[in-house]
């Protein structure tokens, strides 16, 4: 029999478990259309706050050997703009049976709210909180990520703005306990957590003596993230007993399986759209359905969170 | 990540324009891909491949980077990533090359490969007058010997020539006055190619991407936007829906990665 790919996340039926990772492409409905229509489950739009930003000057983004570093700096519309964006984008969605995941940050606990607000008159299925993007701190300082306090502070304040659309939040992988984060996130209303966001980390040209990327500093993607962002995944996966959207260094079908296994429910995938284009997500899509068979899995339940009841 | 390239020779092309030659090749360069040119503590934009071996860029001062460029001299180093998208591939025998502007610079490349396989290329180049008309002596030269003389070290030497060589520019200071459209509707009629490649402003492009369909001409442009990332991941690189519906390119298309060239093989 071959294996069955759906999912429910939150009551809201997948046709895989398979999303596009915000920040990924997910800037135009054009984009977003073109990557459900390439095999998603679900995608997620790119952040957006309470007004447009440019982002950081290039070099913005470079392929270290290992995966990605990026610092493109929440480039957005604003989220006036977004919401209209999102809106046309749900329409175009709809017929193909993918969910739309819209993605909010901001810099303080009151934007946040209002840029929820706004996002949620898109009605996108699901709204992501990334208090966790680690190229922004000159502006903004810590991330909301770090601290229980301060991340159950963006949670309510979102929650009690979106109506009745579920909020995932995006935690960050550099913190000492990040199951304590997601605990905190899902008692102030978290109905899901996305995990992780990109690591911190440098990269220093040493011809140059410059760090590479204009913003100094970036996110560490792709193959180099996926250890790091397993543990977390298990981590959250023994705190809370919500849905996750595992995401970190997925570029392969095995890669999602490994996800599921450590107790996602979906499994969000980023930086693979470089090396195997937005087809990528389809691609993992079927080599996950061929793992599955190959191993005897009928459903993802069989799978998902094994490694937790060991 | 970045390499280092160190420049061995610069030509100036114009009053705006400079060939930057460096000093090894960049393997695996394909004509129509970029690359993306950084200068630690300036930025880092993106150039066409005038030449892979070795590397050749021209450069037009347009702005603080392109200008911090033409600062540099011999022995100067820049920093390389790439090669990067999509580039043009030979189809047929009987290549159109359609140069706007500063877009020649990938098509001298691609002039050089075709011949190099014994092809025939026609070219015709467009500009708004005279002087920004670029690369033209590479283009026509006919002297084998000049070619053999500067193929030896040089990567923006002279083409072994090529069959006919259009200039058009828009006040007629030189060639034909005129948009090169007319010069490429006079070169399709007198051979018809079994493929035409173009790389310029975008208006010349839709125009001609209309011809082409007019013609049932399988085509090749490379085309222009803000590429940031590279790798087709920021998604700051799509073109405007107006510009994709005349050209037929679909929704979504990103220039950095699925570009710059849209190969439109398939006659219509």
């Amino acid at each position: 029999m071959k294996p069955a790919l759906t999912c429910d996340f939150l009551g809201l039926p997948l046709r895989n478990p398979i999303v596009l990772a915000s920040g990924i492409l997910g800037t135009s409905a054009d984009v977003l259309e073109r990557v459900a229509r390439a095999g998603a489950g679900a995608v997620t739009a790119k952040s957006c706050g309470p007004a447009p930003r440019a982002g950081h000057p290039n070099p913005v983004a470079v392929d270290w050997g290992h995966g990605l570093l990026n610092a493109i700096g929440l480039t957005n519309p604003g989220a006036e703009e977004e919401a209209r964006m999102l809106a046309e984008a749900r329409t175009r969605l709809e017929p193909l049976d993918v969910a739309l995941i819209a993605s909010i940050f901001a810099g303080t606990v009151a934007e946040f709210g209002d840029v929820a607000r706004i996002i949620a008159e898109a009605h996108p299925h699901l709204i992501e909180v990334n208090i966790s993007c680690p190229n922004v701190a000159d502006e903004f300082g810590t991330p909301f990520a770090a601290t229980c306090e301060s991340a159950a502070a963006v949670t309510e304040a979102v929650k009690c703005n979106v109506g009745d659309i579920p909020i995932s939040v995006k935690l960050a992988p550099n913190v000492p306990n990040i199951g304590r984060i997601a605990a905190a996130a899902v008692e102030a209303g978290a109905d899901a957590i996305t995990a992780v966001n990109t690591m911190p980390g440098m990269l220093i040209d040493a011809e140059a003596g410059r760090p590479v990327l204009s913003n100094r500093t970036g996110g560490v993607s792709g193959p180099a993230l996926k250890p790091i962002a397993l543990r977390c995944v298990y981590e959250i996966a023994r705190a809370v007993r919500v849905p996750i959207i595992g995401t970190g260094g997925v570029t392969t079908g095995r890669d999602a399986a490994e996800m599921l296994m450590a107790g996602a429910t979906a499994v969000g995938v980023g930086s693979a759209v470089w090396t195997r284009g937005p087809e990528a997500l389809g691609d993992i899509a079927a080599e996950l359905a061929a793992f599955m068979a190959q191993e005897g899995y009928q459903t993802l339940n069989d799978l998902q969170g094994i490694v937790l009841r060991l | 990540m970045h390499q280092t390239f160190t420049i061995t020779e610069i030509r100036t092309e114009n009053y705006r324009t400079k060939t930057f030659i460096f000093d090894k090749p960049l393997p695996d360069a394909q004509p129509g891909q970029y690359v993306m040119a950084w200068l630690p503590d300036v930025g880092e934009k993106p150039f066409s491949i005038a030449g892979a071996n070795p590397l050749a860029l021209m450069v037009v001062a347009v702005g603080p980077f392109s200008e911090a460029l033409h600062r540099l001299d011999v022995d100067d180093r820049v920093w390389v990533r790439g090669p990067l998208g999509q580039g043009f591939t030979l189809r047929g025998r009987h290549h159109l090359l359609v140069g706007g502007g500063y877009g020649v610079a990938p098509l001298l490349f691609l002039a050089r490969t075709s011949l190099t396989d014994g092809h025939t290329v026609d070219v015709c180049i467009g500009a708004r007058t005279g002087e920004d008309v670029l690369l033209a002596g590479a283009f026509g030269s006919t002297d084998s010997t000049d070619f053999n003389r500067l193929a030896e070290k040089k990567p923006v030497s002279s083409v072994q020539s090529v069959d006919k060589l259009s200039i058009t520019t828009e006040d007629g200071t030189l060639g034909e006055r005129g948009l090169v459209t007319q010069a490429v509707e006079a070169a399709i009629a007198a051979r018809r190619p079994d493929c035409v490649y173009a790389c310029g402003p975008v208006p010349m492009l839709t125009a001609l991407a209309q011809q082409c369909q007019a013609h049932n001409l399988p085509h090749q442009f490379s085309w222009e936007a803000h590429l940031r990332c590279g790798l087709g991941i920021c998604g700051s690189c799509e073109l405007n829906a107006q510009t994709r519906q005349v050209a037929n390119i679909p929704a979504g298309w990103l220039v950095c990665k699925d570009g710059p060239v849209r190969i439109m093989n398939h006659e219509s």
